[in-house]
Protein backbone atom coordinates (compact mmCIF):
# COMPACT_ATOMS: atom_id res chain seq x y z
CA UNK A 1 0.00 0.00 0.00
CA UNK A 2 1.49 3.33 -1.02
CA UNK A 3 1.63 6.22 1.45
CA UNK A 4 -0.89 8.16 -0.63
CA UNK A 5 -3.44 5.37 -0.32
CA UNK A 6 -2.79 5.21 3.43
CA UNK A 7 -3.56 8.93 3.66
CA UNK A 8 -6.79 8.38 1.73
CA UNK A 9 -7.87 5.55 4.07
CA UNK A 10 -7.16 7.68 7.14
CA UNK A 11 -9.16 10.42 5.42
CA UNK A 12 -12.10 8.04 5.01
CA UNK A 13 -11.97 7.18 8.72
CA UNK A 14 -11.79 10.87 9.70
CA UNK A 15 -14.72 11.65 7.41
CA UNK A 16 -16.86 8.92 9.00
CA UNK A 17 -15.87 10.01 12.52
CA UNK A 18 -16.66 13.63 11.74
CA UNK A 19 -19.98 12.69 10.16
CA UNK A 20 -21.01 10.68 13.21
CA UNK A 21 -19.98 13.65 15.36
CA UNK A 22 -22.02 16.13 13.35
CA UNK A 23 -25.12 13.96 13.73
CA UNK A 24 -24.68 12.89 17.36
CA UNK A 25 -23.26 15.90 19.18
CA UNK A 26 -25.73 18.51 20.36
CA UNK A 27 -23.23 21.09 21.60
CA UNK A 28 -22.76 23.46 18.66
CA UNK A 29 -19.09 24.28 19.20
CA UNK A 30 -18.20 20.60 19.23
CA UNK A 31 -20.42 20.04 16.23
CA UNK A 32 -18.48 22.70 14.30
CA UNK A 33 -15.25 20.96 15.27
CA UNK A 34 -16.68 17.63 14.09
CA UNK A 35 -17.62 19.29 10.81
CA UNK A 36 -14.03 20.44 10.42
CA UNK A 37 -12.75 16.92 11.10
CA UNK A 38 -15.09 15.73 8.34
CA UNK A 39 -13.68 18.36 5.96
CA UNK A 40 -10.11 17.38 6.81
CA UNK A 41 -10.99 13.79 5.96
CA UNK A 42 -12.28 14.85 2.55
CA UNK A 43 -9.10 16.86 1.91
CA UNK A 44 -6.91 13.91 2.88
CA UNK A 45 -8.81 11.63 0.50
CA UNK A 46 -8.44 14.14 -2.35
CA UNK A 47 -4.70 14.67 -1.86
CA UNK A 48 -3.83 11.08 -0.93
CA UNK A 49 -5.83 9.25 -3.56
CA UNK A 50 -4.47 11.25 -6.49
CA UNK A 51 -0.83 10.55 -5.68
CA UNK A 52 0.61 7.98 -8.03
CA UNK A 53 4.07 6.57 -7.33
CA UNK A 54 4.32 9.32 -4.68
CA UNK A 55 4.12 12.05 -7.34
CA UNK A 56 1.29 14.43 -6.41
CA UNK A 57 -1.28 15.76 -8.86
CA UNK A 58 -1.36 19.59 -8.74
CA UNK A 59 -5.06 19.94 -9.62
CA UNK A 60 -6.49 18.25 -6.46
CA UNK A 61 -3.81 20.04 -4.43
CA UNK A 62 -5.02 23.40 -5.69
CA UNK A 63 -8.62 22.32 -5.02
CA UNK A 64 -7.73 21.38 -1.44
CA UNK A 65 -5.91 24.69 -0.94
CA UNK A 66 -9.07 26.48 -2.05
CA UNK A 67 -11.15 24.19 0.14
CA UNK A 68 -9.10 24.88 3.27
CA UNK A 69 -9.55 28.64 2.93
CA UNK A 70 -13.28 28.29 2.31
CA UNK A 71 -13.53 25.93 5.31
CA UNK A 72 -11.90 28.59 7.50
CA UNK A 73 -14.44 31.15 6.31
CA UNK A 74 -17.33 28.74 6.87
CA UNK A 75 -16.09 27.95 10.38
CA UNK A 76 -15.83 31.63 11.25
CA UNK A 77 -19.34 32.21 9.95
CA UNK A 78 -20.64 29.27 11.98
CA UNK A 79 -18.93 30.63 15.09
CA UNK A 80 -20.49 34.05 14.54
CA UNK A 81 -23.92 32.43 14.27
CA UNK A 82 -23.30 30.38 17.43
CA UNK A 83 -22.25 33.50 19.32
CA UNK A 84 -25.41 35.24 18.14
CA UNK A 85 -27.52 32.29 19.25
CA UNK A 86 -25.80 32.32 22.62
CA UNK A 87 -26.43 36.04 22.97
CA UNK A 88 -30.11 35.66 22.13
CA UNK A 89 -31.00 32.47 24.02
CA UNK A 90 -28.09 31.82 26.38
CA UNK A 91 -27.79 28.31 24.98
CA UNK A 92 -25.15 26.56 22.94
CA UNK A 93 -27.51 23.92 21.57
CA UNK A 94 -30.15 24.12 18.92
CA UNK A 95 -33.71 24.08 20.29
CA UNK A 96 -35.32 20.65 20.07
CA UNK A 97 -37.67 19.86 17.21
CA UNK A 98 -41.33 20.29 17.96
CA UNK A 99 -42.36 17.37 15.78
CA UNK B 1 -28.98 3.07 21.55
CA UNK B 2 -28.99 5.86 18.99
CA UNK B 3 -25.28 6.44 19.58
CA UNK B 4 -24.53 2.77 19.13
CA UNK B 5 -26.45 2.54 15.86
CA UNK B 6 -24.86 5.74 14.56
CA UNK B 7 -21.37 4.59 15.49
CA UNK B 8 -21.95 1.26 13.79
CA UNK B 9 -23.31 3.05 10.73
CA UNK B 10 -20.28 5.34 10.58
CA UNK B 11 -17.95 2.37 10.89
CA UNK B 12 -19.75 0.56 8.06
CA UNK B 13 -19.61 3.72 5.96
CA UNK B 14 -15.86 4.07 6.55
CA UNK B 15 -15.30 0.42 5.62
CA UNK B 16 -17.32 0.89 2.44
CA UNK B 17 -15.39 4.06 1.57
CA UNK B 18 -12.00 2.42 2.14
CA UNK B 19 -13.11 -0.52 0.02
CA UNK B 20 -13.96 1.90 -2.79
CA UNK B 21 -10.65 3.75 -2.36
CA UNK B 22 -8.67 0.55 -2.78
CA UNK B 23 -9.98 0.16 -6.33
CA UNK B 24 -7.33 1.52 -8.72
CA UNK B 25 -8.24 4.87 -10.29
CA UNK B 26 -8.90 4.90 -14.04
CA UNK B 27 -6.00 6.45 -15.94
CA UNK B 28 -8.27 9.15 -17.36
CA UNK B 29 -8.47 10.81 -13.92
CA UNK B 30 -4.76 11.67 -14.02
CA UNK B 31 -4.40 15.38 -14.77
CA UNK B 32 -0.67 15.69 -14.21
CA UNK B 33 0.20 15.30 -17.88
CA UNK B 34 -2.32 17.97 -18.88
CA UNK B 35 -0.79 20.41 -16.38
CA UNK B 36 2.81 19.59 -17.31
CA UNK B 37 2.14 20.03 -21.02
CA UNK B 38 0.68 23.51 -20.52
CA UNK B 39 3.14 24.85 -17.96
CA UNK B 40 5.04 26.81 -20.62
CA UNK B 41 2.01 29.01 -21.37
CA UNK B 42 0.96 29.50 -17.74
CA UNK B 43 3.39 32.31 -16.85
CA UNK B 44 4.60 30.63 -13.63
CA UNK B 45 6.83 27.67 -12.92
CA UNK B 46 5.05 25.99 -10.01
CA UNK B 47 2.22 23.65 -11.07
CA UNK B 48 -0.06 24.35 -8.08
CA UNK B 49 0.15 28.12 -8.63
CA UNK B 50 -0.46 27.57 -12.34
CA UNK B 51 -3.62 25.58 -11.59
CA UNK B 52 -4.86 28.04 -8.95
CA UNK B 53 -4.32 31.27 -10.83
CA UNK B 54 -4.38 30.23 -14.46
CA UNK B 55 -5.96 26.90 -15.43
CA UNK B 56 -8.61 27.04 -12.69
CA UNK B 57 -8.56 30.77 -12.01
CA UNK B 58 -12.35 30.71 -11.99
CA UNK B 59 -12.33 28.67 -8.75
CA UNK B 60 -10.03 31.15 -7.07
CA UNK B 61 -12.18 34.09 -8.16
CA UNK B 62 -15.22 32.42 -6.62
CA UNK B 63 -13.23 31.54 -3.51
CA UNK B 64 -12.30 35.12 -2.72
CA UNK B 65 -15.94 36.04 -3.36
CA UNK B 66 -17.05 33.40 -0.84
CA UNK B 67 -14.59 34.75 1.75
CA UNK B 68 -15.86 38.27 1.25
CA UNK B 69 -19.43 37.03 1.54
CA UNK B 70 -18.66 35.24 4.83
CA UNK B 71 -17.13 38.43 6.23
CA UNK B 72 -20.11 40.51 5.14
CA UNK B 73 -22.52 38.04 6.75
CA UNK B 74 -20.51 38.13 9.99
CA UNK B 75 -20.76 41.92 9.94
CA UNK B 76 -24.49 41.65 9.25
CA UNK B 77 -25.12 39.14 12.05
CA UNK B 78 -23.64 41.55 14.55
CA UNK B 79 -22.28 40.59 17.94
CA UNK B 80 -23.54 41.78 21.25
CA UNK B 81 -22.55 39.20 23.80
CA UNK B 82 -20.87 39.89 27.08
CA UNK B 83 -17.94 37.56 26.97
CA UNK B 84 -14.40 38.66 27.57
CA UNK B 85 -12.66 38.84 30.86
CA UNK B 86 -10.08 41.65 30.95
CA UNK B 87 -6.99 40.53 29.11
CA UNK B 88 -3.78 40.31 31.08
CA UNK B 89 -0.91 41.42 28.89
CA UNK B 90 2.59 40.18 29.40
CA UNK B 91 5.17 42.89 28.49
CA UNK B 92 7.68 40.30 27.27
CA UNK B 93 5.04 38.86 24.94
CA UNK B 94 4.26 42.37 23.69
CA UNK B 95 7.91 43.10 22.94
CA UNK B 96 8.28 39.79 21.11
CA UNK B 97 5.16 40.48 19.07
CA UNK B 98 6.52 43.91 18.15
CA UNK B 99 9.75 42.31 16.94
CA UNK B 100 7.97 39.49 15.11
CA UNK B 101 5.40 41.58 13.22
CA UNK B 102 7.81 43.21 10.70
CA UNK B 103 9.54 39.88 10.12
CA UNK B 104 6.19 38.24 9.46
CA UNK B 105 5.43 40.85 6.81
CA UNK B 106 8.77 40.11 5.12
CA UNK B 107 7.95 36.39 5.20
CA UNK B 108 4.55 37.10 3.62
CA UNK B 109 6.10 39.09 0.76
CA UNK B 110 8.67 36.35 0.22
CA UNK B 111 5.94 33.67 0.13
CA UNK B 112 4.01 35.73 -2.41
CA UNK B 113 7.07 36.09 -4.63
CA UNK B 114 8.16 32.45 -4.20
CA UNK B 115 4.74 31.18 -5.29
CA UNK B 116 5.79 31.55 -8.92
CA UNK B 117 8.40 28.80 -8.75
CA UNK B 118 8.03 26.85 -5.47
CA UNK B 119 5.33 26.12 -2.87
CA UNK B 120 3.90 29.43 -1.70
CA UNK B 121 1.60 32.04 -3.11
CA UNK B 122 -1.19 34.40 -2.21
CA UNK B 123 -3.05 32.09 0.19
CA UNK B 124 -0.05 31.22 2.30
CA UNK B 125 1.12 34.84 2.32
CA UNK B 126 -2.35 36.05 3.29
CA UNK B 127 -2.61 33.48 6.06
CA UNK B 128 0.77 34.59 7.45
CA UNK B 129 -0.34 38.24 7.38
CA UNK B 130 -3.54 37.34 9.18
CA UNK B 131 -1.54 35.41 11.78
CA UNK B 132 0.50 38.56 12.43
CA UNK B 133 -2.68 40.55 12.99
CA UNK B 134 -4.07 37.91 15.35
CA UNK B 135 -0.76 37.83 17.26
CA UNK B 136 -0.81 41.60 17.67
CA UNK B 137 -4.42 41.45 18.78
CA UNK B 138 -3.82 38.73 21.36
CA UNK B 139 -0.93 40.71 22.84
CA UNK B 140 -3.15 43.74 23.18
CA UNK B 141 -1.34 45.85 20.57
CA UNK B 142 -4.13 45.84 18.00
CA UNK B 143 -7.70 46.57 19.09
CA UNK B 144 -10.51 44.40 17.74
CA UNK B 145 -12.34 45.78 14.74
CA UNK B 146 -15.60 47.59 14.96
CA UNK B 147 -17.40 48.67 11.80
CA UNK B 148 -14.78 48.73 9.01
CA UNK B 149 -13.69 52.18 7.88
CA UNK B 150 -13.70 53.26 4.25
CA UNK B 151 -9.99 52.47 3.77
CA UNK B 152 -10.42 49.04 5.32
CA UNK B 153 -13.37 48.30 3.08
CA UNK B 154 -11.27 49.06 -0.01
CA UNK B 155 -8.52 46.83 1.36
CA UNK B 156 -10.94 43.97 2.03
CA UNK B 157 -12.41 44.09 -1.47
CA UNK B 158 -9.22 45.01 -3.41
CA UNK B 159 -8.26 41.42 -4.18
CA UNK B 160 -11.70 40.53 -5.51
CA UNK B 161 -12.02 43.77 -7.50
CA UNK B 162 -8.56 43.47 -9.10
CA UNK B 163 -9.27 39.85 -10.00
CA UNK B 164 -12.66 40.79 -11.43
CA UNK B 165 -11.17 43.72 -13.39
CA UNK B 166 -8.51 41.46 -14.92
CA UNK B 167 -11.19 38.87 -15.77
CA UNK B 168 -13.39 41.54 -17.38
CA UNK B 169 -10.47 43.08 -19.26
CA UNK B 170 -9.52 39.72 -20.72
CA UNK B 171 -13.03 38.73 -21.82
CA UNK B 172 -12.01 39.72 -25.38
CA UNK B 173 -9.61 36.74 -25.34
CA UNK B 174 -12.64 34.50 -25.75
CA UNK B 175 -12.70 32.63 -22.45
CA UNK B 176 -12.95 33.83 -18.85
CA UNK B 177 -9.48 34.43 -17.36
CA UNK B 178 -7.66 33.32 -20.50
CA UNK B 179 -4.37 35.20 -20.10
CA UNK B 180 -2.16 35.91 -23.11
CA UNK B 181 0.94 33.77 -22.39
CA UNK B 182 3.35 36.72 -22.73
CA UNK B 183 1.68 38.75 -19.96
CA UNK B 184 0.45 35.83 -17.85
CA UNK B 185 3.27 36.07 -15.31
CA UNK B 186 2.73 39.78 -14.65
CA UNK B 187 -1.05 39.43 -14.46
CA UNK B 188 -0.79 36.53 -12.02
CA UNK B 189 1.60 38.50 -9.80
CA UNK B 190 -0.77 41.50 -9.86
CA UNK B 191 -3.76 39.33 -8.93
CA UNK B 192 -1.78 37.53 -6.24
CA UNK B 193 -0.60 40.79 -4.69
CA UNK B 194 -4.20 41.99 -4.42
CA UNK B 195 -5.32 38.60 -3.13
CA UNK B 196 -2.61 38.57 -0.46
CA UNK B 197 -3.67 41.92 0.98
CA UNK B 198 -7.36 41.10 0.87
CA UNK B 199 -6.97 37.56 2.17
CA UNK B 200 -4.80 38.77 5.02
CA UNK B 201 -7.33 41.43 5.95
CA UNK B 202 -10.35 39.13 5.55
CA UNK B 203 -8.85 36.29 7.57
CA UNK B 204 -7.70 38.74 10.23
CA UNK B 205 -11.14 40.32 10.12
CA UNK B 206 -12.85 36.96 10.72
CA UNK B 207 -10.95 36.86 14.01
CA UNK B 208 -10.87 40.52 14.98
CA UNK B 209 -14.55 41.08 14.22
CA UNK B 210 -15.56 37.99 16.19
CA UNK B 211 -13.55 39.21 19.19
CA UNK B 212 -15.43 42.48 19.38
CA UNK B 213 -16.22 43.32 22.94
CA UNK B 214 -19.67 44.36 24.05
CA UNK B 215 -20.47 47.95 24.75
CA UNK B 216 -18.01 49.50 22.32
CA UNK B 217 -20.18 49.03 19.24
CA UNK B 218 -19.56 52.25 17.34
Amino acid sequence: MSSGLLFACVGALLFAMGMAGVMLIAHLLRRILAFNVMGSGAFLILVGLTQRNDVPDPVPQAMVLTGIVVAVAATALALALVRRLHALTGQLELPADDT
Amino acid sequence: MKRFVMGLGALAFAALLIGALLEPLPVSVDLRAAVTNNMASSGVEHPVTAVLLNFRGYDTLLEIAVLLLALIVILAVGIDTASDQPRTVNPILQTLARVAAPLVIVVAVYLLWAGAFRPGGAFQAGAVLAAAAVLLHLTGLLPSWQVPTRTLRWGLTAGFLIFLAVAAGLLSQGALLHYPPAQAGMLILLIEAGLTISLGLILAGLFLLLSREPGDDA
